[in-house]
């Protein structure tokens, strides 16, 4: 059991009203949210100071411009914030934001994280366009419904940790029935709780795990298998490996928009990984041919031995690719074993050390000889 | 002519400065019979392999790559060697999901004084190697 407020509102509307009173009793000096751009269903990430803007938040927006973890970062990389700051972001996000805090990329101190029990989002590609309104209601629909949409990304669609760790505030939306009648905002921190202490909304204690959570968990957990299966099935195999990323531009949009990926020298950006005339001209005598740009599966595979590890699954990667490569689903996969070797769940825990930074003397004796 | 008595596998070895270099040289001036394709590199510690040398190295078609360092506990520099531990079982952690030929690349530890020891595992993964047959990746061109 854990200490909620309930509020006798719509779901989008309980919550832009939890953030109003948090900005009205100056409990926080600003909210970190989507903002509406235009009527067409365009969005960004963006700061309100001033409460009476925020009828413009979209904070359950499905759709994801860019992790917010990745812009958190941005905005503690010097140190927490001089203000607190309420932020809403989806689960991944905060994970994908704790990820970057345990690599010293910022700072959770001064900010509210609120997430929700998370529905998943769409691909960018379909953002804008004038059927946003039937999308929306489309998305609710589902989300009560515990149906998964197969329009949403599809890291989103196999998707088991939509519950989010490390979130002050909770709003439960996956499964919830009467979510247009009501909202319930479980407080899972001290923090969390202090913030609310006098936020509209009746006190109550609910537990937020359980029946409706576990089958939506299960049908995430069906769905990972079968999608995992069917890449098992095309992709394995150098061949198929070669075949899959044969397309790359290598435009590195992936590994820029990867909040894991936060090196500011990248080695894949940097003059090594240039291909010279002279290189050019040993690698053709060596093999008598050379695909331009080159190393693109050097690339793919070398970013996979640094962060995959790490890979919250967020589906930026695949969002961006222009030639449709599945990246993330390559990523989740081949994450999913290395992560589970190490007993890891990427931002899980701000202890947790990063697995390939850290060691045990007594592990994987059998793999030096 | 059959091609099994020619064909020599081309093998990478990234070896510590301290301790495998060291035993390599040894077994260098005891005269002991290396295999004449291994190629090797001198790295200052084997938690200086980066992952990317390993994948480099396959990707431009090496038949096998051999990484040595000092055994458990007796690293130059403390912990060096637990990192490439580390590094080694993702690589192969990701080799397997991807469905390539992790038996391509090996973890060894070989001290100083462990002439006999650098020689015969040389030895043995280089007819392993040879088993496996060529690289598929030399024939990838486009990569």
């Amino acid at each position: 059991m854990s200490d909620a407020i309930k509020i006798n509102k719509g779901i989008e509307e309980a919550v832009q009203d939890l953030l109003k009173s948090l900005l009205e009793k100056d409990k926080i000096k600003g909210v970190f949210t989507l903002r509406k751009m235009d009527d067409l269903g365009a969005v960004a990430y963006s700061l309100f100071t001033n409460a009476d803007e925020l009828k413009n938040a979209l904070p359950l927006y499905p759709f994801m411009p860019v992790n917010a973890g990745k812009v958190l970062s941005d905005f503690t990389l010097q140190g927490a914030t001089q203000e607190p700051v309420a932020a809403v972001l989806r689960p991944c996000e905060i994970r994908a934001f704790i990820e970057l805090v345990k690599r010293t990329q910022g700072d959770l101190e001064n900010i509210l994280l609120i997430s929700s029990t998370c529905g998943g989002v769409y691909p960018l590609k379909i953002l804008k366009g004038n059927d946003q309104k039937s999308r929306q209601a489309q998305y609710w629909e589902s989300v009560k419904k515990e149906d998964i949409d197969p329009e949403l990304r599809e890291t989103c669609r196999m998707c088991e940790d939509f519950i989010p760790h490390n979130a002050d505030m909770v709003i439960a939306a996956a499964g919830i029935e009467d979510m247009d009648t009501q909202c319930t905002i479980y407080l899972n921190t001290q923090k969390g709780k202090e913030f609310a202490s006098d936020v509209p909304g009746s006190k109550t204690s609910e537990e937020l795990e359980g029946g409706k959570i576990e089958e939506l968990k299960t049908k995430r957990q069906e769905q990972k298998a079968k999608i995992f299966e069917q890449f098992e099935k095309e992709q394995m195999g150098l061949k198929s490996l070669v075949k899959m990323f044969a397309p790359c531009l290598g435009c590195h949009g992936c590994s820029h928009v990867c909040p894991i990926c936060y090196c500011t020298l990248c080695e894949f950006d940097s003059k090594t990984c240039e291909y010279r005339p002279t290189s050019i001209e040993s690698e053709l005598k060596l093999k008598g041919g050379l695909k331009v740009p080159p190393g693109n599966i050097y690339f793919h595979l070398g970013r996979m031995s640094h962060m995959a590890v790490s890979c919250v699954s967020c589906g930026m990667c695949s969002d961006v690719c222009p030639v449709n490569i599945p990246v993330a689903t390559v990523f989740s996969r081949v994450g999913a074993p290395l992560q589970e070797v190490f007993e890891y769940i990427p931002g899980r825990d701000l202890e947790e050390a990063v697995p390939s930074g850290t060691y045990k003397e007594q592990e994987f004796m059998e793999s030096g000889k | 002519m059959n091609m099994n008595d020619t064909y020599m596998p081309t093998i990478i070895g990234f070896l510590c400065n301290w301790c495998s270099y060291t035993g390599a040289d040894l077994a260098g001036t005891a005269r002991m019979k290396i295999p004449a394709s291994l190629r090797v590199v001198r790295v200052m510690c084997s938690g200086r392999i980066d992952p990317l040398f390993v994948l480099k190295g396959f990707l431009k078609g090496a038949d096998g790559i051999m990484m040595m360092g000092c055994h458990p506990g007796d690293c130059h520099y403390q912990k060096g060697n637990y990192n490439a531990r580390r590094r080694f079982v993702m690589l192969q952690n990701i080799f397997e999901s991807l469905g390539l030929e992790k038996e391509r690349i090996g973890l060894w530890w070989v001290s100083a004084s462990e002439a006999p020891k650098y020689a015969q595992v040389t030895k043995e993964f280089a007819e392993k190697v040879k088993e496996l047959g060529p690289n598929p990746l030399r024939e990838e061109i486009f990569l």
